[in-house]
């Protein structure tokens, strides 16, 4: 019995022995193409026998297989068990396994973390320091802070142990035990800080790349440090270790401003000696934070400045385009604080715009902000527009948008000379870019500069009507019908700019198919253009006006009315009553006084000077229109958009307070406060409830047809609706001139949307020739100027200063802007807004609580005038150390400037490869593209070349059999 | 300090992914895919940095490969760009004239030189020989292990 048993066990490990393992796995992928799934879901199935079998090694296998699937994306996460099951093992091999599909699966919220407390604990005290290895990286994946806080002590000890490997890893875990567990940072600085100084380089530099990362969340706890880096940064070569010191320094700086003036000098010495460009670039970036931080103390750095300037010249200039993006990068840093050295370059930045990288475009817009003048606005703006029209993609285009409205409007139209050609632009942005996203900064524009420029309302007005009428409402994306939104308030709050009133009316309430929240804008203005009409009629006389544009809102606000939202529905009703009041006031004075229309128009033909329509109207009449009037009275001012918070509270106002006490709730109540709860609402939510409003149901006019039908059969059959037709209800009440409505005769409009044909030129281009002719005619002038200066210089000064004012003034502005804006008292412009709102998904928030200071008081007093002295101190005998390095620098380590020279090395490799390169993978070398220090070395021991031609052929040799094996896989 | 790294083939198909902070797998997927996508799309003459969100993206190409790697915003890219280069040197030292399949079939080496170069998103060990060394003491670790060990699991020794 037992030895049946026995024998059942061997046969089933025997079968075990043809379990796939993972190159199976992977071969058999490969081969499955078609039916992925169905190989998925059959190896999973075996994964989970094998899982089930009590084996160490066969589980090993199994977990294994199942990292590689996590890898192509199936969920593992229900084998966790068994993972840890493998890093338990005792074998270096499961370790190894399982560690590696911990990291790959396991993440700080796994549930079963708990259970591998003691087991790593174990691990990291194994005397295999492997074993230790193995865990310590594994845990850098998933630490959690529970983890953190019961292994921090397990990890300190390891810092302290006497295998460099080890302390390597550590210090570098201890950075993870840090972020999760910030309590542990106390006692491991001091242990920290002596690594800073370890014997081994490895460790040392572990060391700084921790405190580098440490010091940019909170420098100041760092500070300290400062003389030992700055000896590490004088005596180092390893050029890994001294970008981080240099990062590092960037980071203390802006707090220690003297630490700045220390580090130019042998910042600038690195930049001129170094031939590695990632720590030329790191200098760079260094020095600028250094010099933006000490601006103000030190006035005489410009030659920093422009060593680093020169420096990014060069980088821009470079066929590398990683260079060039990196150089327009810095030299977006320096633009903020020195623009003019930037400007010198404008001709490099402005020829960035024509690169075929769009990463590099995009940084070269980034810096065009500080390019434009007055004289250049129009030209970079129309090469924009170009750009535009060319390029695809979407997002470069918006951006092109945003780009072209931030250097417009920055600081006030600063740079706008002439407002006609920036709404032309603006226009022309709406037309080109039908899918922008930014539908809304474009109608921001619109309504900032019409109600800013004064004198240029007028033309606003007309383009504004223009491109209502030609809007093609299928096209275009829901964000760009804010612009309607705002043409139409622009158009009905300036209809005293219209030349004919009547025909903006009948545009607003053309039937269109646009979201609700804007044709309610529709509804709203078209009572301004009505006032407009009105106060038209009361100066010219001619009522007959009034009536006509009555008339027309009337009959057109029916399409609003039935309107399936809300907001459009309630305006138009209320629109329509307003109108109705109107109307029957005009009406009823035709009937009561029976004066012809001629004879009112000559009496208040009279009145035409006094404004007020007196006497011969009934009171009635005249109240209600001069009610009209008031009603949008007064010129809106630009308000602040941050002015509303600057409004002081009232003394004694406390909104926390009860007015009246609480009453018993009902849902009424609820109701009413939720209500209430929408009276103030800020920008943002407006801005996101029209968002929602757009997605709401927009029923197409045959669904409206239908709706209405139901409608008038359920009210037909509705016993409490009185029935009448509608057409005689309004006879009734209308005492009209006409019996029906559809008799007044009302010219439709027929609206030829123009057909938009793509000109070489476009309308913005006007302006632009203008000012260039104007300039042209200015230089004319000027040389005349001149010439007539020379001759009349010697006789009085003040024809220079004429010829002076007038070169000037072919850059003044043809239109002003408003710049007043409403505020409350007490507020200012450079009030900024508060930004600093704590980014609760900061991991690195707890750590900028920690503070170090009394750390530091009890292992190391800080000394400040020691510290300083011994920057000095190390400052001299840097120089003895420069001539050093130079020579070790030029040894090209870590060089990225052997593109070119690999890219033909590839290319005759590939030639050689094309035989053994199968169909289905690339067999191609990884490092063909590899340093080309290999290759000079490989040329300079030409007399080991014998010995080298042997290892090639070995190596032409393994890569041979290595594909027959391949092959015979595939 | 890196936030993660792929490696994924001129098909768009993933080879290694890892990933030194912690996001849910649907987001780490949507992030992959983005990527890879992006990525793909961009003309070898591109520069090889693209902005994502909040982090900086730095890959390369090598052969059939991308090198695929998201820093921080204050990192060095060129550095990064080092570090990359660095693993495939690593892994063509490994190997003997690294390619595709050499990491798809020994996918679990791939990420083991990984964890030897960097440890949470730092590098940890600049020399190459250093790492080697490593890899190769762990490699015979696990050798001895295997031959007597393999008839014992099965219950033939």
């Amino acid at each position: 019995m037992s030895l049946n048993l026995n024998m059942k066990q061997v046969k089933g490990n025997l079968q075990r022995l043809f379990d796939k393992n993972l190159t199976d796995l992977v071969r058999g992928l490969r081969n499955n193409k078609d039916n992925e799934a169905n190989y998925i879901a059959q190896c999973i199935e075996e994964i989970k026998q094998e899982l089930r079998i009590d084996n160490i090694s066969v589980k090993c296998n199994a977990v294994a297989k199942l990292t590689y699937l996590q890898m192509c994306g199936y969920d593992i996460s229900w084998a966790g068990f068994n993972i840890i099951e493998v890093m338990s093992s005792n074998k270096f091999t499961c370790k190894r396994v399982g560690y590696l599909a911990a990291s790959q699966s396991f993440h700080p919220g796994t549930d079963l973390l708990m259970l591998t407390t003691n087991m790593i604990r174990k691990d990291l005290s194994s005397t295999n320091q492997y074993d230790a290895g193995v865990a310590l990286s594994g845990l850098s994946c998933f630490i959690s802070p529970d983890l953190s806080r019961d292994l921090a002590n397990d990890i300190m000890t390891l810092m302290s142990s006497t295998k460099p490997y080890l302390r390597m890893k550590a210090v570098l875990m201890m950075y993870k035990v840090f972020l999760n567990y910030p309590e542990a940072l106390r006692p491991a600085f001091p242990k920290l800080k002596e690594k800073l100084e370890d014997p081994d380089p490895g460790v040392q530099s572990a060391a700084v790349n921790v405190i580098c990362e440490l010091a940019r969340k909170n420098p100041k706890n760092y500070l300290s440090l400062a003389p030992i880096f700055f000896k590490l940064m004088t005596t180092s070569t390893n050029n890994w270790m001294l970008i981080k010191i240099i990062k590092l320094f960037g980071a203390l700086t802006p707090i220690e401003p003297r630490l700045g003036k220390k580090l130019i000098e042998p910042l600038t010495n690195l930049i001129h000696s170094t031939s590695a460009m990632s720590l030329l670039y790191e200098c760079i970036n260094t020095v600028i934070a250094v010099l933006i931080s000490i601006s103000s103390g030190m006035p005489n750095h410009t030659a920093s400045i422009q060593l680093c300037v020169q420096k990014l010249r060069i980088l821009i200039e470079d066929s590398d385009q990683n260079l060039k993006y990196l150089g327009l990068l810095a030299m977006s840093k320096i633009l903020k604080t020195h623009p003019k050295s930037v400007q010198a370059h404008k001709d490099l930045i402005l020829a960035c715009l024509d690169d075929k990288d769009e990463s590099i475009r995009l940084r070269a817009l980034d810096l065009l902000y500080g390019m434009v003048s007055k004289k250049n606005l129009m030209e970079i703006v129309n090469k924009l527009l170009g750009h535009m029209e060319r390029a695809e993609g979407s997002v470069y285009r918006d951006e092109l948008l945003l780009k072209v409205i931030e250097i417009c409007s920055q600081e006030s139209y600063q740079h706008v000379t002439n407002f006609e050609w920036y709404l032309t632009v603006l226009v022309e942005l709406i037309q080109l870019e039908a899918g922008s996203k930014h539908g809304s900064v474009i109608a921001d524009q619109l309504l900032d500069v019409t109600i800013r420029v004064e004198s240029v309302r007028k033309f606003s007005v007309n383009e504004m009507i223009n491109l209502i009428n030609s809007f093609p409402s299928s096209s275009q994306t829901s964000t760009m019908y804010e612009v309607l939104y705002a043409a139409s308030w622009i158009v009905g709050e300036f209809a005293n700019q219209l030349d004919n009133p009547e025909d903006a009316l009948k545009l607003f309430l053309q039937e269109r198919s646009i979201p609700g929240h804007i044709q309610a804008v529709f509804v709203q203005n078209s009572i301004k253009v009505l006032t407009n009409i009105i106060e038209r009629a009361c100066e010219s006389g001619d009522l007959k006006s009034i009536e006509c544009a009555t008339e027309i809102m009337e009959q057109k606000l029916q399409y609003f009315i039935s309107s399936g939202d809300i907001e459009v529905q309630e305006r138009a009703s209320a629109t329509r009553e307003i109108i109705l009041a109107l109307s029957e006031a005009l009406n009823g004075e035709y009937e009561t006084k029976k004066v012809t229309n001629q004879d009112l128009l000559n009496d208040i033909g009279d009145q035409e000077n006094g404004n007020v329509i007196t006497s011969n109207l009934p009171a009635q009449l005249t109240d209600i229109l001069n009610d009209f009037k008031s009603l949008f009275d007064g010129e809106l001012l630009p308000v602040v958009a941050n002015a509303q918070r600057k409004v002081k509270f009232p003394d004694g106002l406390n909104l926390d307070e009860w007015i009246n006490g609480p009453i018993s709730e009902s849902s009424s109540d609820e109701e009413d406060e939720s209500k209430g709860d929408g009276l103030f609402v800020s920008a943002s939510e407006k801005t996101s409830e029209r968002g929602s409003r757009k997605d709401s149901f927009e029923p197409t006019p045959e669904e409206l047809e239908k709706i209405r039908e139901a409608r008038k059969m359920l009210q037909a059959h509705n016993p409490n609706y009185l029935k009448s037709s509608p057409s005689g209800s309004r006879q009734a009440n209308d005492n009209g001139d006409y019996d029906n409505i559809d008799d007044i005769p009302i010219a439709e409009l027929n609206l030829d949307v123009p057909l938009k044909v793509h000109s070489k030129t476009k309308r913005s281009d006007k302006y632009l020739e203008e000012s260039r002719k104007a300039q042209r005619k200015e230089n004319k002038k000027e040389n005349s100027s001149k010439k007539s200066k020379k001759k009349s210089s010697k006789k009085t000064k003040k024809p220079d200063v004429v010829s002076d004012s007038g070169s000037e003034e072919e850059s003044k502005p043809v239109h002003l802007v408003n710049k007043i804006v409403d505020m409350p008292e007490g507020a200012t412009l450079s009030d900024s807004e508060d930004k600093n709102v704590l980014d609760l998904n900061d991991p690195h928030r707890a750590l900028g609580n920690i503070n170090l200071d009394d750390v530091e008081e009890f292992y190391a007093p800080p000394q400040r005038t020691s510290k300083i002295k011994h920057v000095e101190e190390s400052e001299s005998s840097k120089l003895k150390e420069k001539s050093h390095r130079k020579k070790k620098e030029s040894i090209p380590e870590q060089n990225l400037m052997t593109e070119e020279v690999n890219v033909k090395k590839d290319k005759k490799k590939h030639k050689r490869k094309k035989e053994i390169i199968s169909e289905d993978v690339n067999h191609e070398k990884l490092t063909d593209i590899l340093d080309v220090e290999q290759k000079i070395k490989k040329s300079k021991k030409k007399s080991k070349e014998s010995d080298k031609m042997d290892a090639e052929k070995s190596k032409k040799h393994k890569k041979s059999s290595k594909k027959s094996e391949y092959e015979e896989t595939l | 300090m890196m936030q993660f790294m792929l490696l994924f083939s001129r098909q768009g198909k993933l080879r290694l992914q890892k990933w030194y902070v912690a996001h849910a797998d649907k987001v780490k997927k949507k992030i992959t895919r983005e990527l890879i996508s992006t990525i793909l799309a961009r003309k070898p003459k591109m520069c090889s940095f693209l902005e994502y969100k909040e982090s900086k993206i730095v890959y390369k190409r090598y052969a059939s490969l991308y090198f695929c790697c998201a820093i921080e915003q204050e990192d060095n890219e060129l550095l990064t760009l080092e570090i990359i280069h660095r693993y495939v040197e690593l892994l063509d030292k490994y190997f003997g004239s690294v390619c595709e399949l050499d990491i798809i079939f020994n996918f679990e080496k791939a990420y083991f030189i990984l964890d030897e170069l960097l440890v949470g998103g730092e590098i940890q060990e600049t020399s190459k020989k250093n790492v080697l060394k490593a890899i190769a003491a762990q490699d015979v670790l696990q050798e001895d292990e295997t031959p007597q060990g393999f008839f014992e699991d099965h219950g033939l020794g």
